[in-house]
């Protein structure tokens, strides 16, 4: 186990070290530039010069590329150029990244608390009213742009009834004391329990918005999978065991149909931790998402590399993860 | 106890002699006589497949028969005949939806149709236990073997896993697992073939259940494997008294091991007898066919195999006709004009109209 454990870590460096090269290759192939971002349409070739050599931009991409490296490795990927011009790129990151977590936390708790348990239920009771109507609903979760769920909650949620803010992650009249970043949790630490309060309803809307995709990619696989259990010999020797429906369920069917699911729940929480583009923008959020969308606009190349690069990261750990996870479930799988 | 102690009665081993032969004639006919009440008495069981657009299909069409304490009682016949449905529909593993059984299968005096999922969950595995055909795919893949064992003692014995482990070890050891110890701690893609069936065997037998049914038991492992199993089956069915029901489409396994025999054809029995009577004198043309295309190692060199014609697709429905006939050796005109019953007459049963002459 440990050893799997060192291999996939060993690979995880390679696959960094690949992707710091095609972000670093690719940002530089895009037509515009800092420079032109900065300066704009009318800039003297004096002052692009001046401003090309202040940014090392002058000099053989590969001297770019490995300084670049040696910076990273050191965490500094320079100021941020216009999202937030002279912030440190990397404080901008860590200042939003709990934002991203908190949400995509609450978001995938909802997705797969909904998910597997509505999956199972739609396997056991195939092609019966609950089954179709649970399928319908799950298509409509992929088919139904996020934007759209997000302004549709927002419109009937906050603005019509009002019981819900309509944006942002917390009221700033309540002056709440941060220590984590994590505002829900903030507010337990500091026993200012209705700025947890408050950050939970804020959390409401866009969490439900965000679970979308995920509980109906969770869902229809959970289905799928129980369905496949159900037709296994060994589903039918644990009930010629005469064992309880409640050991046959958790047993033999969910700890087996867990494995397909499993995989399913990292590659969505990957995506959701790499930032929620659509939904932190609906809700103004302040996360990784909107941090994304803003240097891409913005051309921000030392905030766009952070993101990019520590998305990916994000990626390829939760992989690792959901690796361990597996090997941990499937024995085929750990002595292989 | 080992695998390998040799017994007198172990047909696998010994060809059997003339006084095995009676004395084996003798306890059939005591279960005949009603010497001892019967332990499952199976009576015009009918399973009835209802899929949405499709035409009902009754795969089983009224099959009775008895299975005494400590009898092996064998059902054979080849695929789609209705001998797997009709152990599945005495184990009441046959889902609910899709599927109607009726008929009677009354076990101690109980008709097991009639008891509730929650009362048939206690039966199952307890008294009555069933082992498989393809032991890889009947064990789950993700939980080691202790504890697919363990896990029915817990059930049905009430005992904790702790206390269900030695317990568990025994089994393994008593269906000649070596190593039993570290077996438990395996999964099963770490067991060989053979060693699967003997864990799943451990399983089945670990409540003491008075009948096991054995769906193809065999039929997924080496030959040499077979008979191991075969003669472990027959052991531990001797030593314990558990009653057997051997489901087979092979007539050598229920030469080794069946007290009495019922020949399975669409659905219905079209013969039953005692083993010895059965095999030498084989009146159903079924029956005879069965028997007579086991290719032979002393046959003139060659000779050509003797298959019968057809498959169970030409089969025509009993309801009007004997549904052998289109594949029949011997059809008389009546045989696809109304259907033959099922005759009881000195401890044989019989449905044929045209039966093969006796001591041909």
């Amino acid at each position: 186990m440990l050893r799997f454990i060192v291999r996939r870590l060993v690979q995880m460096v390679g696959v960094m070290v690949v992707l710091s090269l095609l972000l670093f290759l690719w940002l530089r192939a895009l037509p515009g530039g800092t420079v032109s971002a900065i300066l704009g349409e009318r800039a003297t070739p004096a002052s692009r010069a001046a401003m090309e050599e202040a940014f090392g931009l002058d000099q053989p991409v590969h001297i770019q590329y490995f300084k670049f490296v040696g910076r990273v490795l050191q965490g500094d990927f320079g100021p941020s150029t216009s999202v937030l011009p002279g912030t440190d790129a990397l404080d901008i990151f860590l200042q939003r990244f709990p934002a991203t977590i908190e949400l995509s936390f609450f978001a995938m708790v909802i997705a797969i608390a909904l998910g597997i348990p509505l999956g199972y239920f739609a396997a056991r009771r195939r092609a019966t009213f609950f089954d179709n109507a649970s399928v319908i609903v799950s298509l409509v979760g992929v088919a139904v742009p996020v934007f759209f769920l997000g302004f549709l909650l927002k419109y009937i949620f906050a603005i019509k009834l009002g019981w819900l803010p309509v944006s942002g992650r917390q009221d700033g009249q309540l002056e709440a004391t941060r220590v984590t970043g994590f505002f829900v949790l903030d507010g337990l630490l500091t026993r200012e329990f209705d700025a947890s309060w408050d950050a939970l309803k804020h959390l409401v809307l866009p969490s439900i918005t965000l679970a979308s995709v995920p509980f109906a990619v969770i869902f229809r696989i959970t289905r799928a999978a129980v369905l496949e259990v159900l037709d296994e010999d060994y589903i039918r020797t644990a009930e010629s065991k005469g064992l309880t429906a409640k050991v046959i369920r958790g047993r033999h069917i969910l700890r087996n149909a867990m494995l397909p699911v499993t995989t399913t729940i990292g590659l969505q929480l990957g995506a959701l931790l790499a930032g929620a583009v659509l939904t932190e923008r609906v809700f103004s959020w302040g996360g990784l998402g909107e941090a994304l969308a803003l240097s891409f606009e913005r051309r921000d190349y030392p905030v766009l590399q952070v993101v990019i690069l520590a998305a990916a990261m994000i990626y390829v750990i939760v992989n690792l993860l959901v690796d361990i996870m597996y090997a941990v479930i499937d024995p085929r799988v750990r002595t292989r | 106890m080992t695998t390998t102690t040799p017994r007198d009665t172990n047909p696998m081993d010994a060809t059997p002699t003339d006084t095995s032969n009676v004395a084996d004639r003798d306890k059939a006919r005591r279960w005949q006589q009603g010497g001892s009440e019967p332990l499952l008495k199976v009576r015009d069981l009918r399973v009835t497949f209802q899929r949405q657009g499709q035409e009902p299909f009754e795969a089983v069409q009224g099959v009775s028969f008895d299975v005494h304490p400590g009898q092996t009682v064998g059902l054979v016949g080849e695929s789609g005949c209705g001998k797997s449905v009709t152990s599945l529909a005495i184990m009441g593993l046959l889902p609910a939806r899709g599927n109607k059984v009726t008929g009677t299968v009354d076990y101690e005096g109980t008709n097991l149709l009639d008891l509730s999922d929650q009362q048939m969950r206690d039966k199952r595995g307890k008294d009555i236990a069933m082992v498989f055909q393809d032991p890889l795919s009947s064990l789950n893949p993700v939980i080691p073997i202790g504890l697919q064992v363990t896990e029915v003692l817990e059930r049905h014995r009430g005992m904790s896993r702790k206390a269900a482990t030695p317990v568990a070890r025994d089994l393994l050891d008593r269906v000649g697992i070596p190593d039993p110890d570290r077996r438990l701690k395996d999964y099963p893609h770490q067991l060989s073939g053979g060693m699967r069936q003997r864990a799943l065997i451990a399983i089945a037998l670990a409540c003491q259940p008075r009948l096991l049914i054995a769906d193809e038991p065999t039929t997924a492992l080496d030959v040499t494997i077979q008979a191991q199993i075969l003669a472990l089956l027959k052991e531990l069915v001797e030593d314990t008294g558990t009653a057997l029901v051997m489901i087979t489409h092979d007539l050598g396994v229920v030469a080794g091991l069946c007290d009495e025999v019922n020949v399975l054809y669409g659905g219905r029995i079209v013969e039953r007898g005692e083993r010895h009577d059965l095999f030498a004198q084989p009146r159903h043309p079924y029956t005879h066919g069965l028997l007579a295309s086991i290719p032979r190692l002393d046959a003139p060199r060659g000779q050509r195999l003797n298959p019968i014609p057809g498959s169970v697709s030409d089969n025509l429905p009993w309801t009007s006709a004997c549904a052998f006939a289109p594949r029949c050796s011997q059809p008389i005109e009546v045989c696809t004009q109304k259907m033959p019953e099922l005759v009881e007459q000195h401890q044989r049963a019989l449905r044929c109209f045209n039966p093969v002459e006796a001591n041909r």
